[in-house]
């Protein structure tokens, strides 16, 4: 029996030792078994990218590039805080009228004359977008009843108080210079490749203390090979997507603002314990539960994170317009948002997603009503290729779900 | 082995309404024995555990725990003498890693609230290589990708984690195929080696037969008999089980 369990130690402990070669053979296995990742996303891209390109030359211009940045911008970010409404397996109808309940506030607050500071403004709204999602929460969990119908409530009850608050006016118009720049100001060439170096070097200097601080402790890491291909992989694509985006108006404030708010939730889902305990939850809430975990503390928080996104979206959209009107927050914006997160791979059922579906989801969603916009299709064919979209997203994602149970990762 | 029992029940009794589940039970445990705790279904086990466990307190009867009488109101309260109950349905979240899953609630974290993985999943290759699990391919794996056996395993190896002294196993071998049941028998008798008072509820006598030091026997709510496994046999334990009503073993696995 000792001799079996050296053995074993060294099993579980020797993959450090795993060269480029294993590793790739590996990744080669978990792909075909159907553990894909972001491929059939990837692939995706290419398909449209291939289909616009081949149908209207302006799709794949510098200056549609920088358009799709801005244009994707208010669902990612709405996207963020559904992931982790869907990795609790909840869901939030609400944010799409949340999101125009902060963006109205914001515009109201700022109207001259008498108007607030910018930051004050933005200050409020987002504050009031949280509490309204503590509120969301807190009713859910208080009397136990499903997030579906609290939010479904929350979807009419803050589309009217979006009509009560811009009244008979109709359109209110942003006018506040730092606000309307926060979808509109592009950075100078030189600042786009300083925060590409300052986002690749980051990202390079964690992943290798981490693979360093995991080979000098013993543990199984990824070789440092692959770890500097992925590397210069993402140092390659950075600087693509800057130096393209110089070939126009430069890099969106509002990009280098959603590259940031990944990061930090990333961080938050995967490296903190409130992010341990929301993939707890949405795995098995009784397990949370037994292990001592507040699952109405996390429910409750989740609902905040998801409404203050919301808020944060509808302020980038605001701004993107450069006014509000009656019509804010409806439309596809929700169902957007949604299906951003589910076309990136997100599960509905809970427990399973990562915050960067909602960038890869969100980036499908804009190319393909990008490139519709280009080619001049009316609202109902955009609408009929959308909705194919997200059904190829959900049945890819169960294809390979069920060539990942057979071989038991899940 | 004449040393003072750790965990000792002295005539505890609970009663739900009119139903008395319980009627001046006497029960203990020593450091390093398997203390098998048998009887037909509503014979009171669970009730029995769910004292110890603070799910809800006795009616009457004093719990010593290593020789003082203590009160256990809560789970944390028999969390924190280092009594551990691994759960038939184990409570397990499938959808995390074998090292998220034994440090549920409990993770180690460093600056800036950030969890420290390292020192965690060598805390957890240490308690598993301790308990000799040796059929795991990764302790980063997801536990939904895992047999019956080493998923009880995991639940068992949580429980002992945390310096615990009594592990409580419900029923760990119910679900399980006969190579599983082996290792998880394995892994009952390394416990109770590495020192644990092991209290083991099971169904199968030919499980507690091969594991459990001593037997009690409920039945009706009150403790019919507790033998010593070594002293007695099989059709003895069924007659004291079912007072006599049946001699033969029944379900007995080959």
């Amino acid at each position: 029996m000792t001799e079996n369990n050296e053995q074993i130690q060294s099993a579980f402990l020797s993959n450090e030792k795993q060269t480029t070669g294993s590793y790739l053979r590996e990744y080669l296995k978990r792909v075909k078994s159907g553990d894909l990742g972001a491929l059939p996303i990837i692939f995706g891209l290419i398909v449209i990218v291939i289909i616009f390109q081949t149908q209207n030359e302006n799709f794949l211009t510098a200056r549609n590039f920088v358009n799709l940045i801005v244009q994707m911008a208010g669902i990612t970010a709405m996207a963020y805080g559904v992931v982790f409404v869907l990795l609790l397996g909840e869901i939030d109808l609400s944010i799409g009228y949340v999101s125009a309940v902060a963006a109205v506030g914001m515009t109201l607050l700022l109207r001259e004359p008498g108007g607030w500071p910018w930051y004050l403004a933005v200050t409020v709204a987002l504050i009031a977008a949280a509490v309204i999602g503590v509120l969301h929460g807190w009713i859910i969990t208080r009397f136990q009843v499903p997030s579906f119908v609290v939010t479904l409530a929350g979807l009419m009850a803050w589309n009217g108080v979006v009509l009560i608050l811009i009244g008979n006016g109709g359109t209110v118009i942003v006018q506040d210079k730092v606000v309307i720049g926060i979808a509109n100001y592009f950075l100078p060439a030189l600042w786009g490749w300083v925060v590409a170096i300052i986002f690749v070097g980051g990202l390079a200097f964690l992943q290798i203390t981490r693979t360093r601080t995991r080979r000098l402790r013993g543990l199984s890491s990824t070789p440092m090979s692959i770890v500097w291909m992925q590397i210069a992989g993402i140092a390659i694509l950075t600087a693509l997507a800057v130096y393209v985006a110089n070939q126009d108006r430069g890099v969106p404030f509002v990009g280098v603002l959603l590259v940031a708010l990944l990061a930090g939730f990333s961080f938050l889902a995967y490296r903190t314990r409130f992010g341990r305990y929301v993939y707890a939850v949405g795995g098995n809430k009784e397990a949370a539960r037994r292990a001592g975990i507040n699952v109405e503390r996390i429910r409750v928080l989740v609902f905040m994170i998801s409404s203050l996104m919301a808020g944060v979206g509808g302020i980038i959209l605001a701004s993107r317009l450069r006014s509000v009107d009656t019509a804010a927050g409806g439309g596809n914006l929700l169902l957007n948002a949604i299906a951003a997160a589910v076309i990136g791979g997100t599960s509905l059922f809970g427990g399973s997603g990562r915050v960067s579906s909602a960038v890869l989801g969100a980036l499908i969603i804009a190319s393909v009503e990008n490139g519709m916009g280009l080619l001049g299709l009316s609202a109902g064919v955009k609408f009929v290729i959308t909705g194919l979209v997200l059904l190829i997203a959900v049945l890819v994602d169960a294809v390979s779900r069920r060539g990942r149970q057979q071989s038991g990762i899940a | 082995m004449v040393e003072r029992p750790i965990l000792e029940l002295k005539g505890v009794s609970k009663s739900f309404g009119a139903v008395q589940a319980l009627q001046y039970v006497d029960f203990e445990v020593k450091t390093g024995e398997v203390m098998a705790l048998v009887g037909d279904n509503g014979a009171g086990k669970s009730t029995l555990i769910k004292g110890i466990a603070g799910i809800y307190p006795y009616d009457s009867g004093e719990i010593y725990f290593e020789g003082n009488p203590v009160h256990i109101h809560s789970p944390r309260d028999s969390a924190a003498l280092g009594i551990e109950i691994v759960y038939q349905d184990l409570a397990l979240a499938d959808n995390l890693d074998v090292v998220a899953n034994m440090f549920l609630g409990r993770e180690k974290t460093e600056s800036f609230f950030r969890l420290n993985e390292e020192i965690m999943e060598l805390e957890c290759i240490k308690t598993l290589d301790s308990l000799s699990v040796t059929t795991l391919q990764s302790v980063r794996q997801a536990v939904a990708g895992l047999s019956g056996g080493q998923r009880q395993a995991i639940a068992v190896a949580k429980a002992v984690m945390w310096n615990s002294k009594v592990v409580i196993l419900d029923e760990p071998t119910a679900a399980l195929g006969v190579a599983q049941t082996r290792q998880v028998l394995d892994l009952v008798r390394r416990l109770a080696e590495k020192g644990l008072a092991v209290v083991l509820i099971s169904h199968n006598l030919h499980d507690v037969f091969e594991v459990a030091d001593r037997i009690t026997v409920l039945r009706l709510g009150k403790r019919v008999h507790q033998f010593v496994t070594s002293e007695t046999n099989q059709q003895e334990v069924v007659h004291a089980i079912t007072a006599g009503k049946m001699e033969t073993v029944p379900g007995m696995k080959s």
